[in-house]
């Protein structure tokens, strides 16, 4: 399946601030727009407003202000035309439930299915398909409950392929996966890129937002910064969006050289992956993409079966 | 041998047989929906939610069901705003509106003995329903039984992961609607059958037996419609030669079922998830 996204999908979230019932704003005019074929990572601390944009792009919650466009129409239609394909958390679902693998990605395909949800021979070779690209073709049969954390999460991204949607959601697909599938989501990510796909990805895992995004929006309670990664992602904007939220450890040309050198190294982290910045404090920082881990190791990754 | 099939000489026989199996059925269809959700008690509540409605159908001589579905629909409301407006915890809720409702029933049925024997509401008497209630009973577990077989796998991505349903087009409020709907009236169905305080049985062990059974939602739903279906025909059948209330025959038998099948079933059972404990400790020792 080399799908070709046929029209090009957009997104367009301008002027949206959300406010709950309890009268908490989640979100305050909040305005970015990624088009197709495109990366974009989602950073910001926990409680920034990460889930309610989310929320917001899926038509979950209402905006009291502003308006969401996918590919130039509302949230809820957009919905309704199988734009949207949501890659959940692993804690959002039950594991105990009565369903194997297959029966999940097929759940992908029911927005594209007639009123009684009958799977054509169209459907069941889209999900063949969707778990043959995320390697999970020989776990079809497994119950989901007895799947590790990385094959879990494959099964969302499956799903979500299954679903051909144009802007595809990833809520912290990182979280509780090995580096091997890692790297195998950000391959398949870039696939999907090429494509023509959009997506927006929310991650803790700074270090690796240089690897695979193009596009970075940087989050706390409002947009504070968003475009391309070569000069969006600095160290004086994420210092900004993180305030003292993470860890900071910087250290100074001179303990690294012995000559006039004034570059220092900065290391910032949250706890996952750090981001490393080198160079003149002063200076326009470029965080410098690093080679992939792949290069020094190096098979390329794959997904491998990371079940013990 | 003729002796056994003495029951189905009785046409009032057949017509309990017949009708506790579709409710049978049609409970166990819902409870397969339930017991995965963690609601399983919601469905005890409604049942006992819906008495004063009975009792006051019976008084202003109405149809049951409507007064049935008119309380059901006020406990789940009920529950619904206090829910919304409290920080009580759910099960808190819960048992207030349920023992609230349940009490008021027992008050009327108390000030005006004559209308309805308390006995009908809260034990069933399958075996005396007058035709017009067994009609009743028929049309509402006929549609709600052809709605499920409709809209089953909806239902089941809805109770599986509500996010991801609204992103593929479908609707999980209107789908909870639904099924809280179709479940108040299968609740009230099931009360002529087995009673108000057994309902609860019904929509909650055929299904929690199967899913000891199997890994599959769809099987999971035919088990549990078996076993709900083959357990109440069944029930009625045993009731005729035991002379005991049908409703606890039903509810003794799928326990029964439902306790072998702890122990037993292939996977899941007692017995085979311990013998595999014991031969993977068996396998760790012999390798290291």
């Amino acid at each position: 399946m080399k799908d070709k996204v046929s029209a090009d999908i957009s997104l367009n979230v301008s002027g949206v601030t959300v406010t709950y019932r309890n009268g908490n704003t989640g979100l305050r005019d909040a305005s970015f727009s990624l088009s197709a074929g495109s990366i974009c990572g989602l950073v910001g601390v926990n409680g920034s407003g990460k889930s309610t944009l989310f929320k917001a792009i899926m038509g979950f919650v209402t905006p009291t202000t502003g308006t969401v466009q996918i590919g130039g129409r509302p949230a809820a239609e957009a919905m309704r035309k199988n734009l949207v394909a949501y890659v959940p958390q692993a804690e959002e679902v039950d594991w105990n439930f009565p369903v194997l693998v297959e029966d999940v990605v097929m759940m992908g395909r029911y927005g594209h299915m007639g009123f009684l949800r009958t799977p054509s021979v169209h459907d069941r070779a889209m999900v063949t398909d969707a778990l043959d690209r995320v390697r999970m073709t020989e776990y079809r049969d497994r119950q989901i409950g007895e799947l590790s954390g990385g094959q879990k999460k494959r099964v969302f991204l499956a799903r979500a392929l299954a679903q051909e949607g144009k802007l595809i959601l990833l809520d912290e697909p990182f979280t509780g996966v090995d580096v091997k599938t890692e790297h195998a989501i950000i391959d398949l990510m870039g696939e999907l890129r090429d494509a023509g796909h959009l997506m927006l990805v929310s991650t803790h895992n700074l270090g690796s937002v240089p690897d695979f995004c193009d596009q970075v929006v940087l989050i706390n309670q409002t947009v504070l910064a968003a475009g391309p990664t070569e000069t969006t992602f600095t160290q004086s904007n994420l210092e900004e969006a993180f305030g003292g939220v993470l860890r900071h450890f910087r250290l100074d040309g001179t303990e690294l050289h012995n000559d006039e050198d004034e570059r220092g190294v900065t290391v910032l982290t949250d706890d996952e992956r750090p981001v490393i910045f080198y160079g003149n404090k002063d200076r326009a920082h470029e965080p410098r993409r690093r080679q992939r881990d792949r290069d020094e190791t190096g098979p390329p990754p794959e997904f491998m079966d990371d079940a013990s | 041998m003729s002796e056994l099939l003495v029951p189905f000489a009785y046409d009032y026989m057949i017509k309990a047989m017949v009708i506790s199996a579709l409710v049978g059925g049609v409970c166990a269809f819902l409870s397969a929906y339930l017991m995965l959700k963690g609601w399983s008690l919601m469905g005890d509540a409604l049942a006992h939610a819906i008495v004063p409605g009975v009792a006051g159908a019976y008084i202003l001589g109405l149809p049951f069901a409507a007064g049935a579905f008119l309380a059901g629909l006020l406990a789940s409301l009920g529950m619904y705003l206090v829910n919304q407006v409290s920080r009580l915890r759910e099960d808190a809720i819960i048992g207030l509106i349920f023992t609230s409702f349940f009490a008021f029933g027992l008050l009327l049925v108390s000030i005006y003995p004559t209308a309805v024997n308390v006995q009908t509401i809260i034990m069933g008497n399958v075996l005396a329903i007058p035709d017009d209630e067994a009609l009743q009973v028929l049309i509402i577990a006929a549609v709600s039984l052809t709605i499920l077989t409709l809209k089953w796998r909806d239902l089941m991505v809805v109770f599986f992961d509500e996010n991801y349903a609204r992103t593929v087009g479908l609707h999980p409020i209107r789908l909870k609607i639904l099924f809280f709907t179709l479940l108040s009236a299968c609740t009230v169905a099931a009360l002529q059958t087995v009673g108000a305080f057994l309902v609860v049985a019904m929509v909650i062990t055929p299904g929690a037996t199967a899913y000891l059974l199997t890994d599959r939602f769809h099987i999971l739903l035919l088990l549990s419609v078996a076993i709900g279906a083959a357990t109440s025909f069944i029930g009625a059948y045993l009731s005729f030669f035991l002379n005991g209330a049908t409703g606890g025959i039903i509810v003794v038998l799928q326990t029964v079922v439902f306790l072998a099948i702890f122990l037993f079933a292939p996977k899941h059972g007692l017995l085979q998830t311990r013998r595999a404990a014991a031969a993977s400790i068996a396998e760790h020792e012999q390798t290291s």
